[in-house]
């Protein structure tokens, strides 16, 4: 095992825990964002060139950014990411995620995995071609996925009409020179009275 | 230990990582974040069994990432929309502050 | 003879890297390359921040920088000195750590972006599969760094120029990617060897560059237009436009932060324009089939700098647009349009080879052009225009 495995595998699992600790928002994003280059890095080593790409394509190029308007449309409310609760859940949740490692530790080291090394890069043809035959349908049904999604997220974020429109009207006091010239002997528009 | 090990461990991890900040934080985006977490997790299984599995020419796992990775990106406008909107309502993103179904 | 000038920095390398032990002549070779574009591309940066305020200056009736060097010419040298030697200032409420690697986090992804451009035959320092792909997710990596920048000063104004900054980049990212997929369904790979490859040939003594299709033209025009935003060139130069917000993201940068935000920027304008010229403008092709003894390189570096010249023209004469009319100018017109390019690519694939294609392709890029313009504008909503003259 190279360098770069341990070098990357540090970074993706650094930035995991440092995002889901640190107390200011941008920070955990950025953590977050610095582990999945770890990750896209890990994806090149295990020969996925295609994927590693996409995933730095779409998460730190459109998921970043989405978190990053979430952050800065929901600050004055509460508190910015005041760290974790009481203990009791905390050790729950901890005690939680570490049986899980646990479990899939355990399948991992102890259970029957037979590598087999038989893979190479593959070509962007390739993956054209299984996109465009074997996997079509759920090609399909990514896009209407996604453009649901787009939708329902517009929707969702749109801020309320009728709350706008039933607020009361608010009158101002009309100015106190509307009408008179501003200088006297000419009318309003600066020609001769 | 094979790449496939290590590859599968650091996968494992991220998911445990994933799930305690998910479980723990209070704040609804750190919790979404966590969810990306774990997503990513289970996508780095895919490549790792797809690259040390038999029949990697039939690229399963590197269209189940590429499609989990959209699905991703999807379920997170989605669940940022919902925190955004929730947030317009009660003024607050803290999970545990949203109970007024409570019964 | 013109054979050699076309290879000449190939065999420069090959003969440098061959004095070097068989073990580390991999890392040299890799080494000589990086050097390579770290040299060239920061001089033409140089040469262009002289030749643009120079250009600008006589544009607005007034000379340029003429005090430094022959006509000016040495004033990238006096601006670099500056930079250098300037107080670095970080705000005392700054977020520090950030607020130093923005500017690192701006300038990697475009110096990696420069590694899957074609410069010349068998010139490209990564000849990779996903070249296209690659060059789009590096571009899509700054837009975090411009927000690391506009957050960290801890300045509503840096930060308000930040956000319009991403809004404007992402908006402008759509159109940028899909206008380049045209290309990509008909030259059929995502390398940009591949496509430069594609445009080699000449009917008669015109070469079949993209730009010369219907769709070629209309995706260009989107690829123009979308790059000259992604990289926050006037006209759509809000987010850093001195009378708007002082300086934008980069209000609270001084020194060299602040030239290594400037060099980026004009970086990625070069990586843009490189990319725009492999996909439609025949990368190191040359116009003319009786051209092709001048040498590769030389006519990607002619291209590009065509490419920045009409750049600067139009930063000197088009005023700023609107943030609404921004987002206007990509959701609405360019969207459009670059879907229509793209879908008259595919038939254009698919349909015989005569003036069949010719006609469909034209038909389907221009009928929507219209129409797009024809929406876009309002016109029709506010009728004829009144003139009213001053008493």
């Amino acid at each position: 095992m190279n360098a770069a495995w341990v070098i990357l595998g540090l970074l993706t699992l650094a930035g995991a825990v440092c995002a889901m600790s640190l107390r200011n928002l941008v920070h955990c994003l950025l953590c977050l964002m610095a582990s999945f280059l770890g990750l896209a890095g890990l994806y090149l080593a295990l020969s996925a060139t295609f994927v590693a790409l996409t995933q730095v394509l779409v998460y730190l190029g459109a998921v970043s950014i989405l978190i990053v308007f979430a952050i800065l449309l929901t600050r004055g409310g509460a508190t910015l990411g005041s760290g974790l609760t009481g203990t009791m859940s905390w050790t729950a949740g901890i005690g939680t995620a570490l049986l899980v490692l646990g479990g899939l530790a355990g399948v991992v080291i102890w259970g029957p995995i037979a590598p087999t090394d038989a893979a190479s890069d593959p070509t962007v043809r390739a993956i054209g071609e299984r996109l465009m035959t074997a996997y079509v349908l759920p090609l399909e049904a990514m896009a209407l996925l996604l453009t649901g999604a787009l939708i329902g997220a517009v929707i969702l974020a749109m801020p309320d009409r009728e709350a706008a429109a039933t607020r009361p009207e608010v009158r101002e006091p009309p100015m106190a020179n509307a009408g008179k010239p501003s200088v006297p002997g000419k009318d309003e528009r600066g020609g001769e009275a | 230990m094979t790449p496939l090990h290590t590859a599968l461990l650091v996968a494992a991890a991220l998911f445990a990582i994933g799930l305690a900040g998910a479980l723990t934080r209070r704040n609804a985006i750190v919790v979404l974040m966590g969810i990306e977490l774990m997503l990513s997790a289970a996508n780095l299984n895919f490549i790792a069994f797809w690259r040390y599995g038999p029949d990697p020419a039939r690229l399963d796992g590197v269209l189940f990432a590429v499609f989990a990775i959209g699905v991703a990106a999807a379920e997170a406008a989605v669940g940022l929309a919902l925190v955004i909107a929730v947030h317009r309502r009660l003024r607050t993103t803290q999970v545990d502050e949203v109970n007024q179904l409570r019964g | 003879m013109v054979e050699a000038a076309d290879q000449v920095f190939v065999a420069l390398k090959q003969t440098a890297v061959g004095w070097f032990p068989a073990a580390g002549q991999p890392w040299v070779s890799a080494l000589l390359t990086v050097a390579a574009i770290l040299v060239v591309f920061p001089l033409l940066f140089a040469l262009t921040t002289v030749v643009e305020r120079k250009l600008l200056g006589r544009i607005q009736n007034r000379y340029g920088p003429n005090r430094v060097g022959p006509w000016g010419f040495l004033q990238f040298a006096a601006d670099g000195i500056k930079s250098l030697t300037k107080e670095d200032v970080v705000p005392a409420a700054a977020d520090r750590v950030v607020h130093f690697l923005a500017p690192l986090a701006m300038l990697v992804p475009v110096v990696l972006a420069f590694a899957v451009l074609p410069v010349g035959r068998n010139m490209v320092a990564c000849d990779l599969d996903v070249g296209v792909l690659f060059f789009f997710a590096v571009g899509a990596g700054s837009e975090l760094a411009v927000f690391m920048a506009g957050w960290s000063s801890r300045n509503k104004y840096a930060l308000l120029g930040a956000m319009r900054a991403i809004a404007q980049m992402i908006s402008y990212e759509v159109p940028l990617i899909l206008s380049s997929l045209g290309v990509i369904v008909v030259v059929g790979s995502l390398s940009p060897v591949a496509i430069v490859e594609a445009q080699n040939q000449y009917t008669g003594w015109v070469p079949h560059w993209h730009v010369f299709t219907p769709w070629g033209l209309a995706a260009f025009l989107v690829f123009v237009i979308a790059a000259a935003a992604e990289s926050n060139r006037s006209p759509f130069d809000l987010p850093e436009g001195e009378s708007e917000l002082v300086a934008g993201y980069f209000t609270e940068y001084s020194g060299f932060k602040f030239a290594i935000f400037f060099l980026a920027e004009y970086l990625g304008m070069f990586a843009i324009a490189g990319m725009g010229i492999t996909l439609f403008l025949g990368g190191w092709t040359a116009p003319a089939s009786f051209l092709t003894w001048v040498p590769s390189w030389c006519w990607f570096f002619l291209k590009l700098g065509v490419w920045v010249l009409v750049l600067i023209w139009v930063r000197g004469t088009v005023p700023r647009l609107r943030v609404d009319q921004l987002m206007n100018l990509a959701w609405k017109f360019l969207l459009p349009l670059a879907f229509a390019a793209f879908v008259a690519a595919g038939l254009w694939l698919f349909l015989p080879t005569a003036t069949v294609r010719w006609g469909i392709a034209a038909l389907l890029v221009a009928v929507p052009y219209v129409l797009l313009a024809r929406g876009l504008t309002g016109a029709a909503r506010r009728g004829k225009r009144v003139y009213r003259w001053a008493e």
